[in-house]
């Protein structure tokens, strides 16, 4: 292994975050800490996943998209970020497409996204 | 004259390190820090340049392995005389008299602290023949109002019959890159005693595998806790402290004896305080 990936790897398990298996199109609930002055709290985030890069090394992202008070929101959480409390998995979504970009340009009922029933957790994902 | 003012300065030696890609680290409030990741391959001082001898204080420095056989025979007598391997890299730097290090140890990681700021030099990727676009950041021409083929063209070049000819130093195509390059202040995040690297916020130049100096920034002030002249590896620190405290007198010769009857013992006394400084 080189050395780069050899500190990749020993940060992400120093850092020690319990990924759930998700992938576009997923539901998810992100746990997000923000801190008011001196004290922190976790904020909800709650939408769709529009895209997944960089694997799972140590500079991957994920966007989640929602709808906020009819505006759409997009955020983009680092995956390992330390910041990150929680992830859960709400409904797992079944699309075709790796990056989602389509649903900003459509709202409402053609915006929805169907729900994988045959979801097999994969044994080689965290 | 500047000579002069050079020995004032106390100057630290620099070190010659291997570019071995970026990566980030993620800092406990979430933030996440670009770092370049050099790693020091068996760096250690090949030779020295005294006042009295060369007429100035330098230390010599080689990093990297090479096979013998790969060698000249020139520089294969400079690193018998010195006692080390063959080195893949020789580079010298400026030190003050205090800050000389003795031929052939070794520098390690600890020669620099977090939190320091250093001057990287490299050279940069070559980038071959490049127009004025890219090499100048011109804008070019352009894209309609009767421009043809030359969008990417560098404009007017002078003006007219007067001066007739293009001045010196007018910026033009040619060739980009594959020049020494300096990145000045920038922070050392962290060090790894362990694996022999340094890692440095932002990118240096040159390629991955490619070889780059650092030295200590000179637009900012030292760090206090900095070791001067360089951090123990193979030689106890109180040691160097102690030689370099007593260079202006005239036991110098009294003190060489000392070292090399203390080196064995202090050696072992002092190897498990370096841990635990490193660790910090």
């Amino acid at each position: 292994m080189n050395i780069i990936e050899q500190l990749d790897n020993d940060q992400i398990t120093k850092l020690g975050k319990n990924i759930p298996d998700f992938s576009p199109g997923d539901t998810l609930r992100v746990g997000y800490k923000v801190s008011e002055g001196s004290r922190s709290r976790v904020q909800n985030y709650e939408g769709v996943v529009i895209s997944r890069k960089g694997g799972d090394g140590i500079a991957a992202s994920f966007t989640v998209r929602k709808i906020s008070f009819g505006e759409g929101v997009e955020r983009v959480f680092p995956l390992h970020s330390p910041n990150i409390e929680n992830i859960t998995v709400v409904r797992r979504g079944k699309v075709r497409r790796a990056k989602l970009y389509y649903l900003r340009d459509r709202s409402g009922k053609s915006a929805r996204i169907a729900e994988k029933t045959n979801y097999k957790p994969s044994g080689s994902n965290k | 004259m500047w000579r002069l003012s050079f020995e004032e300065e106390i100057m630290r030696s620099g070190v010659i390190a291997k570019k071995i890609g970026m990566t980030r680290i993620f800092r406990e409030d979430g933030r996440q820090v670009p770092v370049t990741v050099l790693k020091l391959e068996k760096l250690q001082v090949v030779a020295q340049r005294t006042l009295e001898k060369d007429g100035y204080c330098a230390l010599k420095l080689g990093a990297g392995t090479v096979k013998a056989k790969n060698c000249n025979k020139a520089l294969r007598g400079q690193f018998s005389i010195a006692n080390v391997e063959p080195k893949k890299r020789l580079k010298e730097f400026r030190v003050s008299s205090d800050n000389l290090i003795d031929v052939g140890q070794e520098i390690g990681v600890g020669h620099y602290v977090e939190g320091q700021y250093v001057d990287v030099s490299g050279m940069s990727i070559g980038k071959g023949f490049a127009g004025a676009m890219k090499r100048h950041n011109f804008s070019g021409l352009r894209a309609s109002h009767g421009v043809s083929v030359s969008h990417r063209s560098h404009g007017s070049t002078g003006q007219c019959q007067d001066p007739g000819r293009v001045f010196k130093g007018k910026k033009m195509a040619g060739h980009l890159g594959d020049a020494s390059v300096t990145i000045q202040n920038l922070q050392v995040v962290r060090t790894d005693p362990d694996k022999g690297l340094i890692m440095i916020k932002g990118a240096v130049p040159g390629a991955k595998g490619g070889w780059v100096t650092l030295k200590d920034a000179v637009k900012k002030k030292a760090i206090v806790s900095v070791p001067y002249p360089t951090a123990a590896i193979s030689e106890p620190k109180a040691e160097i402290e102690m030689k370099s405290g007593e260079l202006g007198d005239d036991s110098q010769k009294l003190d060489d004896v000392k070292k090399s009857e203390d080196k064995p013992i202090t050696e072992g006394k002092n190897q498990p305080d370096l841990e635990i400084k490193d660790e910090s």
